[in-house]
């Protein structure tokens, strides 16, 4: 830091008002998924009430993890991090921002509403119907303004590598959304409209929506996280200047390709299929030296990650995205695909990615964040961000194995056949044999939420300027010798 | 090109739209431009008005995160399924219901697999059929009478978005619904309702004839899924994959 350059003010204010909500919305969704797995294992828990069915809470849950709770952790380290790599505030000031912070939560209000009492546009990561589209576009819209305003607006001659990712990540987002959501309403008082494109042309739309809304939304957005937050809690410069911008131009070109791979062996032509897994494994190569850039900033501070729960959070999330999008290309390949496609195995993947690498990196951003946004000098207990980070990691194992298990062992159970050439088994005899596995994945879900719910008494102490009166993290004897 | 791109946030924000926008077109544009996306095939016409309140009803609930509608071209779901699914069948479906996930079974091919019976049984309660089931139960529906009274409007929205309904269709869309409901037990005028929209499933599909209720309209949308293509008339080269 020169201390010769004057600090501007930052509008921290709504920074802490996204940081609150993040962790709000996040208890939110794991709370509503772990109903949602045990409802899979014991459907009584359904109630048989319309409002309960896994149908309906299932997009709540998707809704609330990725667009709440991620979406708020995602705009507000967004805003956070351009100030800084900006030096200027907020373009528009704190009305804009506000109005950007408000209207999001009322978006997701209206969003989770409407899917209790039945109102859903039925495309995946993209429920909500044209009413609520409509309000977010202009909500988007408003963000765009502030985020690319401030960059404009900037003092910094370059553009730091994170608001990249950042600006490519509300370009898309903006793209996918209207184009999937263009839908004509039966009445203009009703919440229920019918979707422009049909059948084939309308599940390549939205699988093109639902692949990039991973690619955009969870991936380009936390990886503007990962380029800032490593290095500051590491304090190492990135890795490589030259691999960041292959990096980014790879996977804003490539990933938008790989849609087709959730349409395997569909009615969907064959040539783009072949497209979508051409595409899909060309993408590992981009996404792991994004892996390799984020954990190889390490470089010279690998001992950190012993005594800094923080720095392992946001390291072992970029572990879980190199072994996520390892596991995707895999899963792309058509014979692969054959096998897994609509079984447990596509939701382990999803969640490797999902709770490995998104909310584990939200989890490192929101420990970094709190103390600095509230002025303390640091974490309220580092012990018990060690501990969340046990929780975390155990469920997860749970989660993700489980559903191997049980992905793989579905897929092959219904193309087993007898000694006599006739299907093994009955449909439901491959569901009955999930239960143990359902009940494992929900077990791991507690695990992941109780870990969850200490980082929120953490943070709130922490912001409460208290401090927990605890052992330091040492290094052990041997090792702190040999450390540098 | 890239030290000019990250010191012009607005050449940058240009730069990736342009980006992201080329795969998008490549894959989607000529799936409208190409003729065999969609096969020739006979037998498909767009949904009664009361099929389409049960395709709502089933969105509403969101069975399509367990139910697939798209049988793949391998022996295993042949024979579980059926033939596998053409892009011409869900030619009318906005939006399409193909599904992610089989939590439990396809349904693209269900329909006339169970009867009307079974179906209201299984949706009321589904272990009291399936003992092992994991599906929620819709007792509800039985009892919720059918909320489809502008059902001329949905068919005009529809059409708008491209489903090509007549104007017959339109303007008797609300007694072809009861129509299809009562079948030959009501005084509908079930020629008519056949001759728009042929191989109709008639009848009281939830055993309930003084109410039509959501039931109705979902059991109905279930017994006609996957019936309108008659596979042996198809000619098998004209939709090879």
């Amino acid at each position: 830091m020169n201390q010769a350059i004057a600090v501007p003010t930052y509008n921290d204010e709504v920074v802490r008002k996204f940081v609150i909500a993040a962790s709000f919305w996040g208890i939110v969704g794991f709370s509503v998924g772990i109903l949602i797995a045990f409802q899979l294992a014991y459907p009584v828990l359904n109630l048989d009430l319309e409002w309960t069915s896994f149908g309906r809470l299932r997009p709540v849950h998707t809704s609330a993890v990725v667009f709440a709770f991620g979406g708020n952790i995602l705009i507000g380290s967004s805003l956070y991090i351009v100030q800084r790599t900006s030096r200027v505030t907020l373009f528009g000031g704190p009305t804009l921002a506000n109005m950007v912070f408000w209207g999001y939560q009322i978006f997701i209000v209206m969003a989770a509403l409407g899917y209790v009492l039945g109102v859903t546009q039925s495309k995946e990561y993209a429920e909500p119907e044209w009413y609520a589209d409509i309000w977010l576009t202009v909500i988007w819209v408003m963000y765009l303004v502030v985020f690319a305003g401030t960059l404009v607006t900037r003092k910094e001659s370059h553009i730091y590598v994170a608001n990249w990712f950042f600006l490519a990540f509300i370009i898309t987002v903006a793209m996918l959304h209207i184009v999937n959501n263009v839908a004509l309403p039966v009445s203009w008082m009703g919440a229920k409209s019918y979707i422009a494109w049909a059948g084939v042309r309308d599940a390549m739309t939205q699988w093109w929506y639902g692949h990039n809304a991973v690619g955009f939304f969870l991936t380009a957005g936390f990886l503007g996280m990962m380029y800032y937050f490593i290095p500051k809690q590491a304090n190492r410069p990135v890795y490589s200047y030259r691999l960041s911008v292959i990096h980014f131009w790879a996977i804003t070109f490539l990933y938008v390709w790989a849609g087709p791979h959730h349409l395997h062996y569909t009615a969907l032509p064959d040539w783009a299929q072949t497209l979508g897994m051409t595409f899909s494994i060309m993408l590992w190569m981009p996404s792991w030296g994004g892996m390799i850039n984020g954990i190889m900033t390490l470089s010279g501070a690998w001992d950190k990650l012993r005594t800094d729960p923080v720095l392992r959070f946001l390291v072992t999330s970029v572990g879980f995205y190199g072994m996520s999008t390892f596991e995707g290309p895999l899963m792309a390949i058509k014979v692969v695909n054959s096998l897994s496609h609509y079984t447990d195995w596509t939701i382990g993947h999803v969640h490797s990615a999902a709770l490995g690498w998104n909310a584990l990196v939200s989890f490192g951003a929101l420990y970094f964040l709190v103390p600095k946004l509230w002025n303390r000098e640091r974490l309220y207990s580092l012990r018990l961000a060690n501990l969340h980070f046990w929780f975390a990691t155990m469920g997860i194992v749970l989660y993700i194995t489980s559903m191997w298990i049980s992905g793989i062992m579905q897929g092959l159970m219904w193309r087993t056949y007898d000694a006599l050439g006739f299907l093994q088994y009955s449909f439901i005899e491959t569901v009955e044999a999930m239960h143990p596995y359902y009940v494992i994945r929900a077990t791991g879900g507690v695990l992941f939420l109780i870990g969850a719910l200490i980082m929120v008494y953490n943070l709130w102490m922490t912001a409460h300027g208290k401090t927990r009166d605890e052992e330091p993290i040492a290094l052990a004897p041997s090792a702190s010798s040999a450390g540098n | 090109m890239q030290s000019l791109l990250e010191r012009n946030a607005i050449l940058l924000s240009i730069a990736i739209l342009i980006t992201v926008s080329i795969g998008g077109l490549v894959q989607i544009v000529p799936l409208y431009t190409i003729e065999n996306t969609i096969e020739k095939v006979d037998g498909m016409r767009p949904y009664t008005p009361l099929e389409q309140a049960g395709r709502n009803i089933y969105i509403r609930e969101g069975c399509y995160l367990c139910h697939s509608q798209m049988i793949r071209p391998f022996r295993d779901e042949a024979e579980r399924y059926g033939h596998y699914s053409l892009a011409a069948e869900s030619m009318y479906d906005h939006p399409f219901q193909w599904g992610s996930k089989r939590t439990g079974p396809d349904l693209a091919r269900v329909g006339g697999k169970y009867s009307n019976e079974w179906h209201t049984e299984h949706l009321i309660n589904p272990r009291a059929v399936v003992p092992e089931s994991v599906m929620p139960g819709y007792s509800f529906m039985a009892t919720t009478p059918l909320d489809f009274d502008n059902a001329g409007e949905h068919l005009k929205t529809l059409r708008a978005v491209g489903v090509p309904y007549s104007d017959e269709q339109v303007a008797k869309a609300i007694e072809d619904l009861n129509t299809q409901a009562t079948g030959d037990d009501g005084d509908g005028d079930v020629e008519g309702l056949q001759r728009r929209y042929p191989k109709v499933p008639l009848g009281d599909f939830d055993g309930n004839p003084n109410q039509l209720t959501e039931m109705d309209a979902l059991v109905a949308y279930l017994q006609m899924l996957g019936t309108l293509v008659d596979f042996s008339s198809v000619d098998a080269k004209s939709i090879e994959r």
